[in-house]
């Protein structure tokens, strides 16, 4: 392994060659958005939120090998503005009602668009999905209304569990991911599985039954401070 | 009785799928090919269906439900024994789609998108199939037809029903056809002009015995001298592309032909496809010399399946004759073979990763790039993608030398380029000329002189007014596949861009979120501005968008779908200012308050004290 420098907004980060873009900046404690990548888990490059300039270039950077002397741009206004708009897209595609969720406060989506400053009324139209509720499970439920399709149960079930309990569906607009089987009973889940733990689904879409809002609101994980203070904290130390 | 989305398959299914699935060895790399047949022989892919090939081929079901549920010419309702896609394409609307569509409706007594009930006959809409230059067209099974109108539909509604088989409604004797009568039989070639390159008098065996004459460096070097570049659009530099893929380590290297020829109003690599099959494969054989290849694959696009006899028997041929296969021309360790390979109604399979993933019987998604194909393609393995016309250029140039070649064109654009000309022109077809034409040129030739836009590109290329008719092919101006839609005056900017932006939506894999999402919401905008209700700060909206999918997508899909908007922004700006009203007390046009509430009355069983003006009566 050999050891390189390159830059994130200016600031000098070293990586191992075959690392990507993201793994060099979350070991140098630089927090590079992020919704479909999931530590641990292959690196998929769908939601594009981790969108970064690189050379000038605009790339995913979850999947981008850095390269020495590479001049990376990441909390730039135009890009915050792009990764914004993405975030929006996001929530007009699906059904996100962040009050009545029990997801709220450990959401990904909502707490990435309070980083984003997602604030003023949003520009796009609601797509309003209707797909029905899946509570076949005696001890999960999933409502693929609130999914954001990044893959991270997909990959979790496959990679981790050895399982392949969820994949995708479809096409274009109409992809989602769905169960294999007739539904999630007609599956192997299990509530012990990684993929049905609370890291793996960002959202809201996997429900564990029984243990709703265990955490009350105002104790739960973005409460304490924005989404990537952790990999932040990092540079601090 | 049960409904047929829970039916169980039978044993004769059972059995059937069965030896579907052992004739590709149960290899899940061949999943498409297994799904292709699946549908052929039972009409859909049944969810049993699917867990048996998962079985057979060791995947999950939700692996192959994950294929089928891709592919448009996969379903997973049950479709009649003979299916019509009516090609939705602009052109062929223009050319009297919507009559012929009713008489088919009529005569069927169904609506798009059903089936008859005795479950003989369904009828779809389906994407351009490459027939631009006689539309309106449509795909019967296997077959196609072309030039219809609306007593031909339900001529041909009455043949079906009188139980003769597609093919039938081509020729009598069908079967007694070569290949080559039966493609020509049911699509015309329309070569309008021949030039020196590709459609002019010349070998197919030429350039590849000059190619036994040297070494693999030296085949590559010809190609790079020659600045023969990619034809289906992105023009990378061919040569370059061969050298990489043959300095990757690795004991395997594939050959792939991409003639998933999907871009609207594209149809050259058709014409190449019937008329010189054999360039093609004697350019991807000197291919597959030059960086080691020995094994290939050919990826049909499913709308062309009518010319799969043809692409057969030309291998076989070839197999035959020793120019393909084991030793080749008596070169002892010179092995190479192609599979043909179809594809299922998929435009983003015209995306190099998206196609090799569909070769590897995947979703027809494209690959994280880097790495790139000509590195770590399909399976792994240092792969060269090119397209139908691409491989041809190389054949010939091997053939005639890299500097005939290179004489011809541009600085940037060397050779000829095939132009499939179509829309508003007397002559629509095959233009064969050398790059640098000008836009004006081309459309002099063809008949097309009152043209007021033209797609340059097709549906993801760049639609320009009469002011930029001087404008030239090639990449150093206006970069082409090949596509030139003519429109005259007559014609709805904004319809065309509507359809443009429904072809997007429908055509995208839907992987990432700008292309799913984002192209969704331009189409719903460009529906406001059709209808009257966009503000002028819509205008900025739409670019504002397009900026974003273009910076954000993952692949060529995303990263172009916007230019039919943003080319017609700056082209067009009157036909959008038009259409724009500021909004009137704060509240936008294409709100509706009546709508909006019409829910509310329903909860409250009563009209509203506020906006029913006649709520006291």
């Amino acid at each position: 392994m050999t050891g390189f420098s390159f830059t994130i907004d200016g600031v000098a980060v070293t990586a191992e060659d075959g690392e990507t873009i993201m793994e060099a900046a979350d070991a140098a404690g630089i927090y590079i958005p992020r919704l479909c990548d999931h530590e641990g888990l292959r690196h998929q490059g769908s939601c594009r939120v981790c969108t970064v300039k690189a050379g000038g270039r605009s790339v995913s950077a979850c999947t981008q090998p850095a390269q020495a002397g590479q001049v990376v741009e990441n909390e730039t206004p135009h890009i915050t503005k792009l990764r914004r708009d993405l975030v929006e897209m996001l929530f007009h595609e699906g059904n996100h009602l962040c009050p009545i969720c029990e997801a709220s406060g450990n959401c990904e989506l909502q707490a990435m668009a309070y980083r984003l400053d997602m604030t003023a009324p949003t520009k796009f139209p609601y797509l309003e999905p209707c797909r029905p509720l899946d509570a076949s499970h005696p001890d999960i439920a999933l409502d693929t209304n609130r999914c954001i399709t990044c893959g991270r149960c997909i990959r979790a079930s496959q990679e981790i569990d050895g399982k392949g309990v969820f994949g995708y569906v479809g096409r274009g607009i109409h992809r989602r991911v769905a169960v294999n089987g007739a539904d999630l009973a007609d599956t192997d889940a299990a509530i012990t599985d990684f993929a049905i733990s609370k890291d793996v689904c960002p959202v809201g879409c996997i429900i564990r039954k029984g243990i709703g809002f265990a955490t009350p609101i105002g104790e739960r994980e973005f409460d304490s401070g924005l989404i990537g203070h952790k990999i932040e904290e990092k540079k601090r130390d | 009785m049960e409904p047929a989305t829970t039916r169980h398959l039978r044993p004769d299914e059972i059995a059937q799928i069965g030896a579907i699935c052992d004739a590709v060895g149960n290899d899940p790399h061949r999943m498409l090919d297994i799904l292709l047949s699946v549908q052929d022989e039972c009409r859909w892919i049944a969810p049993d269906a699917m867990q048996l090939i998962a079985d057979r081929t060791g995947l999950s079901r939700i692996a192959v439900e994950g294929v089928a549920s891709f592919y448009a010419f996969l379903s997973q309702t049950p479709k009649g024994r003979v299916t019509i896609r009516l090609c939705d394409d602009i052109i062929d609307r223009f050319a009297g789609m919507p009559q012929v569509v009713a008489a088919f409706e009529t005569a069927l007594g169904i609506k798009v998108g059903e089936t008859t009930p005795d479950g003989a006959i369904s009828l779809d809409y389906t994407a351009c199939i490459g027939m631009c230059d006689q539309a309106p067209a449509a795909m019967v099974n296997d077959v196609v037809l072309t030039k219809l109108t609306p007593d031909r539909g339900a001529e041909i509604v009455a043949a079906l029903q009188a139980g003769q088989r597609p093919e039938d409604l081509i020729s009598d004797h069908f079967a007694n056809l070569t290949p080559h009568d039966r493609a020509t039989r049911q699509v015309e070639n329309n070569i309008r002009h021949a030039g020196a390159v590709l459609l002019g008098p010349g070998s197919d065996r030429a350039g590849l015995e000059n190619a036994l004459t040297m070494t693999p460096d030296q085949i590559i070097g010809q190609i790079e001298a020659s600045g023969l570049r990619g034809c289906g659009g992105a023009g990378f530099p061919t040569g370059r592309k061969w050298r990489i893929a043959a300095n990757a380590e690795a004991d395997r290297r594939i050959i792939i032909c991409n003639a998933d020829e999907g871009e609207p109003g594209t149809f050259k690599d058709r014409v190449l496809l019937t008329e010189r099959p054999h360039l093609l494969i004697e350019g991807m054989t000197i291919a597959a010399r030059a960086v080691g290849a020995r094994e290939g694959i050919l990826y049909l696009r499913g709308e062309y399946v009518y010319l799969r006899a043809l692409i057969e028997e030309t291998l076989e041929d070839r197999r035959n004759r020793g120019l393909l296969g084991q030793g080749i021309q008596g070169q002892d360790g010179f092995d190479f073979d192609i599979r043909l390979q179809m594809g299922a109604g998929a435009y983003i399979c015209g995306e190099e990763g998206a196609l090799i993933s569909s070769c590897e019987g995947l979703p027809g998604e494209p690959k994280t790039r880097p790495p790139f194909p000509a590195v770590q393609g399909y399976l792994g393995l240092p792969t060269v993608v090119n397209n139908v016309e691409t491989f041809c250029n190389a054949a010939r140039v091997l053939d005639q030398g890299a500097q005939w070649f290179f004489d011809m064109g541009t600085e940037q654009s060397h050779g000829t380029k095939l132009f499939s000309v179509s829309g508003d022109c007397l002559n629509p077809g095959i233009y064969e000329l050398p790059y640098g034409l000008s836009v004006r040129d081309l459309l002099v030739m063809a008949g097309a002189e009152d043209a007021a836009a033209v797609a340059v590109g097709g549906a993801s290329g760049t639609m320009i007014a009469r002011d930029q008719f001087d404008r030239r092919f090639g990449f150093d101006d206006l970069s082409t596949g090949g596509a030139v839609v003519v429109f005259n005056g007559q014609r709805n900017i904004l319809e065309i861009v509507e359809y443009y932006m429904s072809f997007f939506v429908h055509e995208s894999c839907g992987y990432c979120t700008p292309c799913r999402v984002g192209n969704v919401f331009l189409q719903k905008a460009i529906g406001k501005f059709r209808q009257g209700l966009a503000n002028p700060e819509d205008i900025d909206y739409l670019k504002d968008l397009s900026g974003t999918i273009i910076e954000t997508s993952r692949c060529g899909l995303g990263t172009t779908s916007p230019n039919p908007i943003l080319s017609t922004l700056e082209n067009f700006p009157l036909v959008y200012a038009a259409m724009v009203k500021p909004s009137q007390d704060r509240i936008r046009a294409s709100f509706d308050i009546q709508s909006a509430i019409d829910s509310a009355r329903h909860l409250a069983k009563r009209r509203s004290t506020i906006f029913d003006e006649d709520f006291s009566k």
